[in-house]
């Protein structure tokens, strides 16, 4: 079951920002601006999944396979007439990812001409990061090809485990040695690589991490993520879980997988830029990724999909169909919003850049108008605690207040130490 | 069946010749509402169209809700040989902790019927209230009921019967409360025997308080028995304990229906309304008298309501501290023996230390207060009053471990009690071995017949506050029956055992228990407060101690991860949302030295042994 979305204000039919939001616009003109495409088809459901993604081939009408890559054209075109009609100045997309779901379900030329209408209406800037996500099965020299061709840039590849029960418990289909063959197929089309890692499953043993960690890294992809394996409420995996039909996650556990990923990693040239992120050196960091964290605006299309812009975060109905329907009625698919108070801005902006190499900038935050005061006794705790790096806290040219950097075992408690600083 | 009593003798002007004061001595379910009934009907108060089964129990149901009071006592006519007595049938409160409730309201009666089920046998509260009513003199009339049951063995329990008050089985009466059957020959035999009262008509009116209940309408209504003179409406009286006088403001009494009278005359029972909204102004076993021509001495036996067991009673939700203020000042006005000051715990909030007679009277107060008030309640283990004698010759009392003096102790001295058990025979052992284990003394056992034995102990009070009787009941399939009283105190080896989170002293988790008991409790508390309190960023320890020295140890490991590792798709607002709750969540932990807990956590390591879990 996919989880539920937030309660919030309702969104009006045409889509259009409150008048602070619209205000504020203009000042973000030089700010990135993303795209998020949803892509809610998966040939199989993962017992430990809770996004918004559906089995059957045909949701209804305009949200069946087949038809669904207009129904997501038609919100495109909805959102740059929005941005149109609130007088935003005019930027071009930063950053495209493509996530499901399983995006390559749909064939590859379908993404290419998704992605070229979104070129059409918005533009790119020079350099643009353009990613999908992709299911190692699905995913060939040619389709590899035809993504480049239309301007795909990254392929984000779900390998998850290298370990066969792994996969097993997780519910993934692919043959682990489809994973080599879809990075060479990418690396043939001239794209970067990432993998992503599922680590905590229930019966995986440290040196069954270990193995799809080397796995991972003797495949020399540009760019990892390592998610623990999170049980949410309702997934099947929660329900077996209860019946005891399989052993509960354990944060000890976890914390172990962390710290063996984050030296393996090392080792092998990797370092992290977000807790759950590593690349090979600062260029091969995903910015897509990265903005979320950094109070960027992106454009979140499809069912189920979130956006913010200036501090108005919006998320779309669930159900495909319900999407489809309310864009072939011309209003907007926003089911709900909200616009960040400052004491949420002020919240959001710890528990974001506390989770990024780059760190909380100790002047930007004391800046924020509902903003806790962080004195330095509590960052020289935090220090001796072995929490935060002390050398960024020093002073320099760009951060005048110096930053907060978490270490290795405060990137563990990350969460602990953005309530311990909020309070 | 027809009414017997032509023309009721007028209250106020019956000569005490012709009154009958008695009570009836039941277990619960061996039929005295059916019988009261079958009692109302044939002596004609209760019309049979209005009547109702357990007519007198609905009234209660109705005082409860504040409606109206009635069935203390009931005043009702009966003919026999040609006079007409009238009969004052006076309810008995009908468990343990009452027992000085139950000795005052014997004490309006001169005699008793002793109710027992056929088909049961006599319980140990019965048996209780037997021996109570018959150390008042009381003329003990053993009556057999349901006989009209199949299971009913009356040649069976009439044997019992007549082992337990003397006599011959076959003057034990054989009724059916549910027929009818001889019930009549029961209310002769009342008149026959039960010898009428006796006062001087010309004294100073004395007038002796066996029961008083507030009620919304009607203020504070007090049941009073007549012993001399003459109390008369509009009269002005005074209560003799505190020499507060008050107006009359009715005078009658209960037919069942409260009836106006011209007063009360020697040896009946009636009420008083006066227009006090607080029973502590007019206490059970106070002396009412005229204020104009005052009595001299009180009529004996009077107590103030004494507090045997107290707790500490904690809203679940903080923010109902002032709800439970007032739940606890409402209870107040309808039980004189409630006492309560306010309590703060470092673990728990803001609360009351209340002091109850018993552990019944404990539940039966929370029951109440959960159920009328609707408050979720936590309540800290029972304390008994201890008394602690330290090295510089101090006297303490201690109603909370908190109280107990550091240092050590050169005396304690714990309250203790006489209980008496009644199991059948084959449950002797399992009951001798609980008794044993809670340090009891055997003081003797009696067979009342082949297959039921009387087992008498003596037994810290401490010992049957907590789990006692549900323990009882589980080793004897829920067989045996239960009385206590207090009766006095001894010498004990006891120590306040303390538990400590990270060296701090978690305050509602101290107990004072028996050095024998310390190491079991501390290991049981520690263990269980380790499993419930949520990892730290740092090792907590958690201890169990008596005075400096540590008994047992459990640690909490830090928490390694406290991370999410996912963006949910840019679902920003999710996890913010998500960290919000948390903070919300902290801020409703108690903090104990520097180590955060959630006060459920407090509140499952109490309650865990609410649910029978983790018993020793």
């Amino acid at each position: 079951m996919p989880a539920a979305l937030p309660p919030g204000d309702p969104v009006p039919s045409d889509g259009s920002p409150p008048p602070a939001v619209r205000a504020a616009l203009p000042a973000r003109a030089d700010r990135p601006l993303g795209l998020y495409v949803h892509i809610p088809f998966c040939s199989v459901r993962c017992g430990y999944c809770d996004f918004n993604t559906y089995t059957a081939a045909d949701l209804g009408e305009g949200a069946s396979r087949e038809s669904y890559p207009d129904t997501l054209i038609a919100e495109l075109e909805f959102a740059a007439g929005v941005l149109d009609a609130a007088a935003a100045p005019a930027r071009r997309l930063s950053t495209v990812f493509f996530g499901g779901g399983t995006p390559t379900l749909l064939p590859a030329e379908e993404l290419a001409r998704i992605l070229t209408r979104a070129r059409e209406l918005f533009g790119f800037v020079e350099g643009a990061e353009v990613t999908t996500e992709a299911n190692p099965d699905t995913l060939d020299d040619a389709a590899a090809a035809t993504l480049a061709a239309a301007g795909f840039t990254r392929v984000s590849i779900g390998m998850q485990s290298a370990v066969p029960h792994v996969l097993a418990t997780l519910d993934r289909t692919h043959d682990p040695a489809n994973v080599s063959r879809a990075v060479a197929a990418v690396r043939g089309a001239g794209m970067e690589v990432s993998l992503d890692l599922i680590y905590g499953t229930p019966g995986e043993s440290l040196a069954d991490w270990e193995t799809s960690l080397r796995e991972a890294v003797a495949m020399d992809p540009d760019h990892l993520s390592a998610y623990s394996l999170i049980i949410e409420e309702g997934t099947a995996m929660a329900a077996q879980i209860r019946r005891g039909r399989l052993a509960d996650v354990d944060g000890d556990d976890h914390a172990d997988k962390y710290l063996l990923a984050d030296r393996i990693l090392a080792e092998a040239g990797y370092s992290w830029y977000e807790v759950s992120n590593f690349s090979r050196g600062p260029g091969m960091r995903s910015r897509h990724n990265l903005h979320y964290w950094q109070d960027t605006d992106w454009w979140g299309a499809g069912p189920g999909a979130h956006s913010h812009l200036a501090g108005l975060r919006w998320w779309n109905v669930k159900h495909p169909a319900a999407y489809a329907q309310r864009l072939a009625a011309g209003i907007s698919p926003g089911h709900g919003r909200e616009v960040l108070d400052a004491e949420a801005v002020a919240l959001e902006h710890l528990m974001l850049r506390l989770r990024i190499a780059e760190g909380l900038d100790l002047a930007a935050h004391a800046a924020l108008e509902a903003a806790e005061p962080i004195t330095a006794e509590t960052t020289s705790r935090l220090v001796a605690e072995g929490l935060v790096e002390e050398e960024p806290l020093v002073p320099d040219a760009e951060h005048p207040a110096g930053r907060l950097v978490l270490t290795l075992q405060g990137r563990l408690l990350a969460d602990a130490v953005t309530r311990r600083l909020a309070d | 069946m027809s009414p017997k009593a032509r023309t009721p003798q007028v209250p106020a002007a019956t000569d005490p010749s012709l009154i009958r004061n008695f009570c009836i001595i039941a277990h619960i379910d061996h039929g005295k509402s059916t019988l009261a009934d079958r009692m109302l009907q044939l002596t004609g108060v209760v019309q049979p169209r209005e009547m109702k089964d357990q007519y007198l129990d609905r009234m209660d149901i109705e005082r409860e809700r504040g409606i109206t009071i009635k069935s203390q006592a009931v005043r009702m006519p009966w003919e026999f040989e040609d006079e007409t007595f009238a009969f004052h049938m006076i309810d008995t409160p009908g468990h343990v902790d009452f027992s000085y409730e139950v000795s005052r309201s014997l004490d309006a009666c001169e005699g008793a019927v002793l109710l027992v089920d056929a088909a049961q046998g006599i319980e140990a509260q019965t048996l209780a209230n037997l021996y109570l009513a018959m150390e008042h003199d009381l003329v003990i009339i053993p009556v057999l009921n349901k006989i009209d049951l199949p299971a009913a063995e009356p040649d069976k329990y009439a044997e019992e019967i007549a082992h337990l008050i003397g006599g011959d089985p076959d003057d034990v009466l054989r009724v059916s409360g549910k027929t009818g059957a001889g019930v009549e020959e029961l209310l002769d035999r009342l008149v026959v025997e039960v010898p009428a009262p006796t006062g001087d008509a010309d004294a100073p009116a004395r007038a002796m308080i066996f029961d008083s209940v507030y009620d919304t309408y009607r203020g504070v209504v007090t049941f009073v028995r007549v012993v001399d003179g003459h109390l008369s409406r509009r009269e002005q009286i005074r209560m003799m304990s505190t020499d507060a006088t008050h107006s009359l403001l009715e005078i009658g009494v209960s037919q069942p229906e409260p009836q106006a009278t011209e007063g009360l005359g020697v040896g009946e029972v009636g009420y008083l309304i006066t227009g006090v909204k607080d029973v502590r102004q007019s206490k059970v076993g106070d002396t009412v008298t005229a204020r104009d021509r005052p009595a001299a001495e009180r009529i004996g036996g009077y107590q103030e309501p004494r507090p045997m067991v107290f707790s500490g009673l904690f809203p679940i939700d903080g923010s109902e501290f002032p709800v439970l203020r007032e739940a606890l000042e409402k209870l107040q006005l309808n039980d004189a023996a409630l006492s309560f000051e306010p309590e703060t715990s470092a673990a728990l909030g803001f609360g009351f230390r209340v002091g109850f007679l018993g552990l019944l009277h404990l539940e039966i107060t929370r029951q109440r207060l959960e159920a009328e008030y609707d408050l979720d309640l936590i309540s800290t283990a029972p304390n008994v009053i201890y008394h602690v004698t330290t090295e510089d010759g101090e006297l303490h009392e201690v109603t909370n471990p908190s109280e107990f003096p550091d240092g050590k102790p050169t005396e304690i001295r714990e309250p203790i009690v006489d209980a008496t058990v009644i199991v059948p025979a084959e449950y002797v052992g399992p009951v001798m071995e609980l008794c044993q284990s809670r340090r009891g003394t055997m003081q003797g056992m009696d067979y009342l017949s082949e297959e039921r034995v009387e087992l008498r102990y003596t037994l810290p009070l401490a010992e049957i506050v907590f789990d006692f009787f549900d323990q009882l009941k589980s080793r004897t399939k829920g067989y045996a029956s239960l009385n206590w009283q207090g009766t006095g105190d001894q010498a004990a080896d006891l120590v306040k055992v303390d538990i400590l989170l990270q060296g701090d002293k978690v305050d509602a988790f101290s107990a004072i228990t028996h050095r024998d008991h310390a190491y079991s409790y501390g290991v049981k508390m520690a263990k269980r407060l380790k499993d419930l309190i949520p990892r730290q960023q740092f090792e907590v320890p958690v201890q169990a101690a008596v005075g400096s020295r540590i008994i047992a140890r459990e640690t909490i490991r830090a928490i390694r991860k406290d991370v999410l590792s996912k963006c949910y798709g840019g679902d920003i607002s999710r996890k913010r949302k998500l960290l919000e709750k948390q903070k919300e969540g902290k801020k409703r932990m108690k903090t104990v030295g520097t180590v955060d807990v959630p006060q459920e956590a407090f509140i499952a390591a109490l309650s865990s042994d609410e649910d029978g879990e983790g018993k020793d």
